[in-house]
C-alpha cells in the first residue's frame, strides 16, 4: 500500500488493473487505491511479471503492506512495495467498486453486509438494501425525536468528510511546523496578455491557452533561477529537487481540493502546460489521478483570481517549502518612466518556509517571475 | 435553429460541466460563472462544448460579452444567423 500523502496511514484497494501472469513495466497503472480524499491510480515501480496479487479489492491496509508480488527478470520475486512491514491481519471485505463507493458515500460499514454476488462479493444492490434497512431502523418514534444535543453528533463519514479531514491534518501540520514568511509583488501583465492574445488568435478554441498556463511556465522558469524554493524540508534540512513538479491546487466541485502535480514542468512548453493542466483538472474532478501526481509535487501554485481575489496568502503543503499564489488580473493605474497609464496588473504572492530560505531568495524568485512575464515570447 | 433550441444546447452544455447544479434554474441576467461556480477552465470547456454542438466559432475577444444566459443566447443566435446567411 503506497503512501499517497504525508498523513495517510491506510488505504483501500479499489481494483486491480492486472492479473497474475501479466507483464508490467515501470510506470504502468496496476491498481486503484481509495484514500480519504479520492481514488488514486497507482503505478508499479518494477518491470516484470505479476507473480501474485496479495490484496483483494475492498481490503483496507496500512501503508507499507505489500499489495502484490512482481517477478523481475534475473532477480528474485519482489513485493510491489519493497519496504513493506509485515501485513497486519485485516477483515477482508470483498465488494464491487460501485458497492464500495456507495457504502463510503452512505457511511455504511461493508463488514456488516452479506454479499449476494459470486463468492459472496458485495454488490451495489446489497449496499442499497442495507441503507434502506438502516434508514427504516433509524426512524425515531414520537418519544425518541432527536434532541439538539444528539443532532450535534458527527454524521457518518462521507467522501467530503474524509477530504476535509485530510486537508485539516495537512494544514494543521503546516501551521504548526512551518514558520511561514510572505512576500508579494505586482506584475504588469500587459506584455504577457498581449502575447497570449496573439498566440491564441492562431489557434482553434480547443487549443487556446489561458493565462494560468503562462503563469505556470513563468513559475517553472523562476524556480530554475531560484531552486531553493523547489523541494522539501525533511529531517531538519532543505532538500532541493532538480526536477520541477508543479503542484496545482484544484478545487473540486463537490467541495475540498486536490493538489496534483504537473511533472517535469520546466521541460514543457506553454501549450504542453495548458494541455497538462486541462488533463489534471479533468481527472482531479473525475477522481482519476495517479500516485506520482499527488505525491511528487515540489512546490504548489494556487490561483484564486477567478473568484475575484487579488492577493493570496497561502499555507504551504508540507513537506514542500513554498507556495506561489496568484490573484485576479485587474486594471490599475500604473506609473512608468514618469508616465501614468492603465495596465492589467497581477499580484503574485510567495509563502515560503523560513527554515529553508530567507526573504532575499524569496524576493529573487518574485523578481525572476516578473522579469520572465515581461518577455513572454522567450518563455 | 430557434432560440429555444439554442437555450437548450447551452443548458445541456452547462449541465455537463456542472452536473450538480441545475442550469434550468438560472435567471436570464444572472452571471453564469458566479451562479454555477465555473472557473476559467470550465468556462473554456463550456465554450468548446457549444462550439462542438453548434459549430459556432467564438473568438477569444468575444468571451467578455458572454456573461449571462441572455447574452449567450443572443450572441449564438446572431452567429448562427450569420453562418446560415453565408451558406444561402
Amino acid at each position: 500500500m503506497p503512501s499517497l500523502g504525508a498523513d495517510m496511514t491506510e488505504g483501500t484497494l479499489v481494483q486491480w488493473n492486472v492479473k497474475p501472469g501479466d507483464s508490467v513495466k515501470r510506470g504502468d497503472i496496476v491498481a486503484v487505491v481509495g484514500t480519504e480524499k479520492a481514488d488514486i491510480e497507482v503505478e508499479v515501480y518494477e518491470t516484470g511479471i505479476v507473480e501474485k496479487l496479495i490484496a483483494q479489492p475492498g481490503d483496507k491496509l496500512p501503508v507499507g503492506t505489500p499489495l502484490a508480488m512482481i517477478f523481475v527478470e534475473g532477480e528474485r520475486v519482489v513485493p510491489a512495495v519493497p519496504e513493506a512491514p509485515p501485513p497486519k491481519p485485516t477483515a477482508r471485505m470483498r465488494a464491487s467498486p460501485m458497492a464500495r463507493k456507495l457504502a463510503q458515500e452512505m457511511g455504511v460499514d461493508l463488514s456488516t453486509i452479506q454479499g449476494s454476488g459470486a463468492g459472496g462479493v458485495i454488490e451495489r444492490a446489497d449496499v442499497e438494501k442495507a441503507v434502506e434497512l438502516t434508514a427504516k431502523a433509524k426512524v425515531p418514534s414520537e418519544t425518541e425525536r432527536i434532541t439538539p444535543a444528539q443532532a450535534a453528533v458527527p454524521s457518518p463519514p462521507t467522501v467530503e468528510a474524509g477530504m476535509r479531514h485530510a486537508i485539516a491534518l495537512a494544514m494543521a501540520r503546516s501551521n504548526r511546523e512551518i514558520p511561514h514568511y510572505y512576500l508579494s509583488t505586482q506584475i504588469d501583465m500587459s506584455k504577457a496578455l498581449h502575447w497570449l492574445e496573439h498566440f491564441n488568435q492562431q489557434r482553434t478554441i480547443e487549443n487556446r491557452v489561458l493565462p494560468a498556463a503562462l503563469l505556470l511556465k513563468a513559475v517553472a522558469g523562476a524556480l530554475v533561477q531560484v531552486p531553493e524554493l523547489n523541494g522539501y524540508w525533511i529531517e531538519d534540512q532543505l532538500k532541493t529537487s532538480h526536477e520541477i513538479h508543479l503542484g496545482v491546487a484544484i478545487s473540486l466541485r463537490r467541495g475540498g481540493l486536490m493538489i496534483p502535480a504537473i511533472l517535469l514542468a520546466q521541460q514543457k512548453s506553454v501549450e504542453a502546460l495548458m494541455a497538462a493542466l486541462r488533463d489534471l483538472i479533468t481527472r482531479a474532478r473525475s477522481g482519476r489521478l495517479r500516485r506520482s501526481e499527488i505525491t511528487e509535487g515540489t512546490i504548489t501554485v494556487t490561483n484564486l483570481g477567478d473568484l475575484g481575489v487579488e492577493t493570496v496568502y497561502g499555507v504551504i503543503y508540507p513537506p514542500q517549502v513554498a507556495l506561489v499564489g496568484f490573484g485576479k488580473i485587474v486594471e490599475r493605474p500604473w506609473a512608468e518612466q514618469g508616465m501614468l497609464g492603465v495596465r492589467p496588473v497581477l499580484t503574485a504572492t510567495l509563502a515560503a518556509d523560513h527554515r529553508a530560505t530567507d526573504g532575499h531568495q524569496g524576493a529573487q524568485f518574485l523578481q525572476a517571475l516578473d522579469r520572465l512575464l515581461q518577455e513572454p515570447e522567450k518563455l | 435553429m430557434t432560440e429555444t433550441e439554442i437555450r437548450q444546447a447551452i443548458v445541456d452544455t452547462l449541465h455537463q460541466i456542472a452536473p450538480e447544479a441545475d442550469p434550468g434554474q438560472i435567471r436570464e441576467d444572472e452571471n453564469l460563472r458566479e451562479a454555477l461556480d465555473i472557473d476559467s477552465f470550465d468556462f473554456l470547456n463550456v465554450l468548446i462544448g457549444l462550439h462542438e454542438r453548434l459549430g459556432v466559432e467564438i473568438p477569444e475577444a468575444d468571451y467578455g460579452q458572454l456573461t449571462t444566459l441572455s447574452t449567450l443566447v443572443q450572441y449564438l443566435s446572431r452567429k448562427l444567423a450569420g453562418a446560415s446567411g453565408k451558406v444561402s
